[in-house]
Parts: C-alpha cells; sequence; structure tokens
C-alpha cells in the first residue's frame, strides 16, 4: 500500500509535482499515467526518499521510505533513469545491492534467472541493451521479494517478447497480493495491464479510477448515426438540444442523446438509418482527451508550423 | 515464471540494513570495477618507478654530497606523482556512482545515506593504505638497491626509514580519503578532480605568490609540505611542521572535505 499525501516538489520556479494525493491498493496492477514531463519519475523518486518533497509526504506500508528498516525487503523499485554503474557486471550489481540487506547469492541467482540474464550476468551493463538493462533493473527490484513494487516505465526499450513477459509479471505479482504501482506513457500497454490508473498531468492529479471509468468519463457518450438524410437528421437532432457534428454527407457523430433517444426521433421522422453505434474511446483516446491541456511540450503539426525560415519559398 | 517468492525465507537475509552489511556491499563495489585495480596498479607503478629511477640517476650522479644525501627521500618521491592516482581513484569511488546512476540504487538500498559515505570511506581507507604502504615499502628497497653503488644507501634501520615508509603511505591514503570527502561534496567527476589537483597541488603555487614571511606560514600546513616532510630524514626544513603533525594536518583536511561531502549527502537531492 502507498500513500501519498499532497506532495510537492518545485524545482525552483517550477513545480514537477503539485499537491499530489493518491492512495495504490495491493493486489492489483495501478498504472501512473501522464505525458513526458507530468512528473511521473519525480514521484517516483519522492517515493523512495531520494528527493525530499518541498511539502507533503508519502508513506509505504505505512511509514516514511526513510523509516524502514529493510527497504529493499519491503519496496522493489526499477527507475526510468538507469540506476546501475556502468563498469560492473550484472551479478556484482546484484551481489552489491544484496549485500547492504544480508541477502544471499543463492536469491541473486535465482532473481537472474526469473528475468533471464543468465548468459549475460558475469558481463558489463555497459554493454546492455536497453531491454537488457530493463530486465536486470527487474532483478533489481525483485531481489528482496518485496510486497511493494515500484515500477517507473518497465516496458521502455523492450522487444514486443519482452513487454509480453512484463505484462504477465506485472499481473503475477499484483495476483500475490503485492502492490504494484507502474507508471508509462504508453496508454495502450496500461489498457491491457492495470486495473486502475492514477492521471496526472504538469505534477496534477488530472483523474483516477478503474481503467473503465476513466474511459466512460472521458468519451462522453457520443453515438454514430449513419443515414441518407443526414440533413434532415442533424436538423431533427439540433432541435431536440443535441450536439451534432458531420463528418461526412451520410454520417453525424452526436452527443447529448442516447442511441435509443436517436432511434425513436428518427423512426417518429421515417428516417431510415443505416448504422446507430455508440462509441467507446480507447484509453489512448481518454487520454489523449483528458491530458489535452497539460501536455507540457506541444508539438506543431505541419499546418501550424509556419515555416518561418522558408517563407520566402512558399 | 516460476517463483517469484524466493525459495527459502532465510535468503533474505535478518530483516534489517546493518552497518557491517554496508562495508560489505561497498567492498563488492569496490572490488568489482576495474578502475579500481588500474588506479591502484598505477599509483604502486608510479611510487616503485619514479623511486626507482630517481635513486638510480643519483647513483649515476655519484652521490656527490654525503652531508646532505637523504637516500630515504630520493627513493620515495614518487608519492607526489601516485597521490594523483589514489586522489582520482577516491573520486571515482563516488562520483562513479552519480555519473552512472548508480547512486540512486544505492540510496534507496539505504536511505539513511550516511552509513554510505562511512562505508565507502573505511573500505577505501584499507584498500588505499594496504596498497600504498606496499608500495613505499617496494619503493624504499627498489631504491637502496639502486644506489647501492655509492654505499651510501638507507636500510630499515636507518633512523626516520620506517617513519618515512610508514608516513608516505599514511599520507597517500589521507590525499585519497580528501579526494572521497571532495567526491561526495562536488559529485561529479572533473569538478571533483580538478578541485582535488586545486587542494593538491595548486594552492603551494599560489603560495608563492604571497610576501614573505607569509608564504612559509601557509605553506608550511599545505599537504604537498606535509608529505615532503614525512618522507624527509636529513637535515628538514626548519620551517615545517614535524612529520606526524604534518599527518595530522592532512588528516584534518581529509576530515574536513568528509564532513562537507557527509552534508552534500544528507541534503541534496540524489
Amino acid at each position: 500500500m502507498i500513500e501519498a499525501n499532497g506532495l510537492t516538489k518545485r524545482y525552483g520556479a517550477k513545480t514537477a509535482v503539485d499537491e499530489l494525493s493518491f492512495t495504490v491498493q495491493p493486489g492489483i496492477v495501478t498504472g501512473f499515467l501522464g505525458p513526458n514531463g507530468a512528473g511521473k519519475s519525480t514521484t517516483m523518486r519522492l517515493l523512495l526518499g531520494l528527493d525530499r518533497p518541498s511539502a507533503g509526504g508519502s508513506r509505504i506500508n505505512g511509514k516514511r521510505y526513510l523509516d524502514l528498516p529493510a527497504p529493499l525487503r519491503e519496496v522493489g523499485a526499477l527507475l526510468e533513469a538507469r540506476a546501475v554503474h556502468t563498469g560492473r557486471s550484472a551479478r556484482n550489481h546484484l551481489l552489491a545491492m544484496a549485500a547492504t540487506h544480508g541477502i544471499s547469492r543463492a536469491r541473486v541467482d535465482e532473481v537472474i534467472g526469473l528475468v533471464g540474464l543468465e548468459d549475460v550476468a558475469k558481463k558489463r551493463v555497459g554493454g546492455f541493451s536497453l531491454g537488457m538493462g530493463q530486465r536486470l533493473g527487474i532483478a533489481a527490484a525483485l531481489l528482496g521479494d518485496p510486497g511493494v513494487l515500484l515500477l517507473d516505465e518497465p516496458v521502455n526499450g523492450l522487444d514486443p517478447e519482452g513487454i509480453l513477459w512484463v505484462r504477465n509479471l506485472l499481473k503475477a505479482l499484483a495476483a500475490e497480493g503485492r502492490t504494484v504501482f507502474v507508471s508509462s506513457h504508453l496508454m495502450s500497454e496500461m489498457a491491457v495491464t492495470a486495473s486502475e490508473v492514477i492521471v496526472v498531468g504538469r505534477g496534477r492529479l488530472i483523474t483516477s479510477g478503474t481503467v473503465q471509468e476513466v474511459i466512460r468519463a472521458a468519451s462522453g457518450g457520443s453515438v454514430l448515426a449513419r443515414t441518407k438524410a443526414a440533413d434532415d437528421l442533424a436538423r431533427l437532432l439540433a432541435a431536440d438540444g443535441c450536439e451534432v457534428q458531420r463528418s461526412d454527407d451520410q454520417t453525424l457523430l452526436v452527443s447529448g442523446a442516447d442511441s435509443e433517444a436517436i432511434g425513436e426521433l428518427a423512426a417518429r421522422a421515417g428516417i431510415a438509418l443505416i448504422e446507430l453505434t455508440p462509441q467507446h474511446a480507447t484509453l489512448e483516446e481518454a487520454f489523449m482527451e483528458i491530458t489535452r491541456d497539460a501536455v507540457e511540450f506541444h508539438g506543431r503539426g505541419p499546418a501550424d508550423a509556419q515555416p518561418a525560415a522558408l517563407g520566402g519559398a512558399r | 515464471m516460476t517463483t517469484l517468492n524466493a525459495s527459502s525465507p532465510t535468503d533474505l537475509g535478518p530483516g534489517r540494513v546493518t552497518a557491517v552489511a554496508v562495508v560489505r556491499s561497498e567492498w563488492i563495489k569496490l572490488k568489482s570495477l576495474r578502475s579500481t585495480w588500474f588506479s591502484l596498479l598505477a599509483a604502486v607503478l608510479i611510487v616503485d618507478g619514479l623511486g626507482t629511477l630517481f635513486s638510480a640517476l643519483h647513483a649515476h650522479r655519484g652521490g656527490r654530497d654525503p652531508f646532505d644525501l637523504d637516500a630515504t627521500q630520493i627513493s620515495l618521491r614518487g608519492v607526489f606523482l601516485a597521490q594523483l592516482a589514489i586522489g582520482v581513484l577516491g573520486v571515482l569511488v563516488i562520483t562513479g556512482e552519480y555519473a552512472t546512476g548508480m547512486i540512486r540504487s544505492s540510496l534507496s538500498a539505504v536511505p539513511r545515506r550516511h552509513p554510505v559515505l562511512f562505508a565507502k570511506a573505511l573500505v577505501f581507507t584499507v584498500v588505499a593504505f594496504v596498497t600504498a604502504f606496499a608500495g613505499t615499502f617496494i619503493a624504499f628497497e627498489l631504491g637502496q638497491a639502486a644506489q647501492s653503488s655509492t654505499h651510501l644507501q638507507a636500510s630499515l634501520s636507518t633512523p626516520g626509514a620506517w617513519r618515512a615508509i610508514i608516513g608516505a603511505a599514511t599520507y597517500l591514503t589521507l590525499i585519497g580519503l580528501l579526494a572521497v570527502g571532495v567526491g561526495f561534496a562536488v559529485r561529479n567527476t572533473a569538478g571533483a578532480i580538478a578541485t582535488l589537483f586545486g587542494i593538491v597541488l595548486v594552492a603551494p603555487l599560489l603560495t608563492n605568490a604571497l610576501p614573505s614571511p607569509y608564504d612559509q606560514d601557509v605553506m608550511k600546513f599545505l599537504p604537498l609540505s606535509t608529505g615532503e616532510r614525512v618522507i624527509t630524514t636529513v637535515h628538514p626544513d626548519p620551517n615545517l611542521l614535524s612529520p606526524w603533525a604534518g599527518i595530522g594536518v592532512t588528516a584534518l583536511y581529509a576530515l574536513a572535505a568528509l564532513i562537507a561531502g557527509f552534508v552534500v549527502l544528507k541534503r541534496r537531492d540524489a
């Protein structure tokens, strides 16, 4: 169980994490979602006591991280930025980490086997691919058999097979009753892995809840209606107080009425419908919708990217 | 995926982080990096190589002035270059962790932080002293052998010989500890090495610019002078501190740097 209470981190004038409060429950995978720069990694560092909060605080299993007598036994962490000396072999890295807690060599070899790094365990980490580095980070997180796992972007740099492996691992860890808190900017990944999500943008909590709740809240229940009499139907719906968007000459996207109401309205007017489909956003779309205003760096599309330097050529 | 749980609960240790365990971890860290062994080997080769070279050159010149001859000191002069190799190792022990991100792993395992500094300093002290002592002892023996043609060479029973050998090893170790402290305080490899070289090599040059007698007053407290004094057995400069007082002053520099490093480690974000 992880609790954050008014967690705030300011770097000079910039507020990276802004009064963030949330609870992460054991037994499920909880996704920590947000665009790049939303403060996810900073939050992870605050939870681990690596950064000091400017205000607020956090507890893991009811204690401040600093007060845990054997932190690796209670919390396993994979940090996004690599946290391994590149000149040391994977096994020596794990042995050094294990030694602080008196964790045995047998356990070190066990976690090396668990993440599938047996063949490269004696090689220096500097030569590792991103995926191997992530596996090593996960091995380090599992070292103390902790009940709480904090994983910052664990699928980063993994191939499809590795992604599937992490996905199953996270679910298995949660199924054993552990608290699994996983940050990601990949909504599609969280949609298949997480049961609950906490969405942040610019350091603030935007929304939290089950994946379904978040999707429902963001998609607003619009309905797609297709008919050859699109103009007539649009006029009727608008008169009824609905918001109607035309996507082509036969297709309307209606919000403000459900399929049943639209169908009855069309029947009364004698309009034949070709299609009537309630729209469900994916978590990806829901995420885009709710974080639209919270993205720190907007890419400029070709339309509004005025080529000032090339202006003369136009 | 077979077992996520540890196969045996006893494999997971006693359930608390002890000082001894952190020392063991730091020893694993130190010995598992190639840079450690390169730095230590470099330090020994420099002390022994230069000591032998200076001794051979001295013997070749014929050892003209027996009254002023300090055969012991000649054989140990390599420490002034070797201190840079030891110093670089002392810096890297901690800045290597900041450069690679390892520090975040270290401090998440030991969130109270200060045991990491104490353990690093302790492990480094033992390793550096053992290496430096082997280096200075061998340098003395090789150096005296190289000077045997002068028939004025020293031996271990020469007054001050043991003090010079042990003192030189202690001096090297303290410079290394100073470097560890500077590394913790500065956290960046290039910055820490520049700071260390500034203290050890540049400060004496700047002191030369002071008007007399202030230059002498300041100079005698600088690491280079204290190191010079502890390997000198014949006609020491009367302006300098006594050998062990100088070593004590050098130890205070190391202590001051470690305190600065402690404060930074405790207060700053990792």
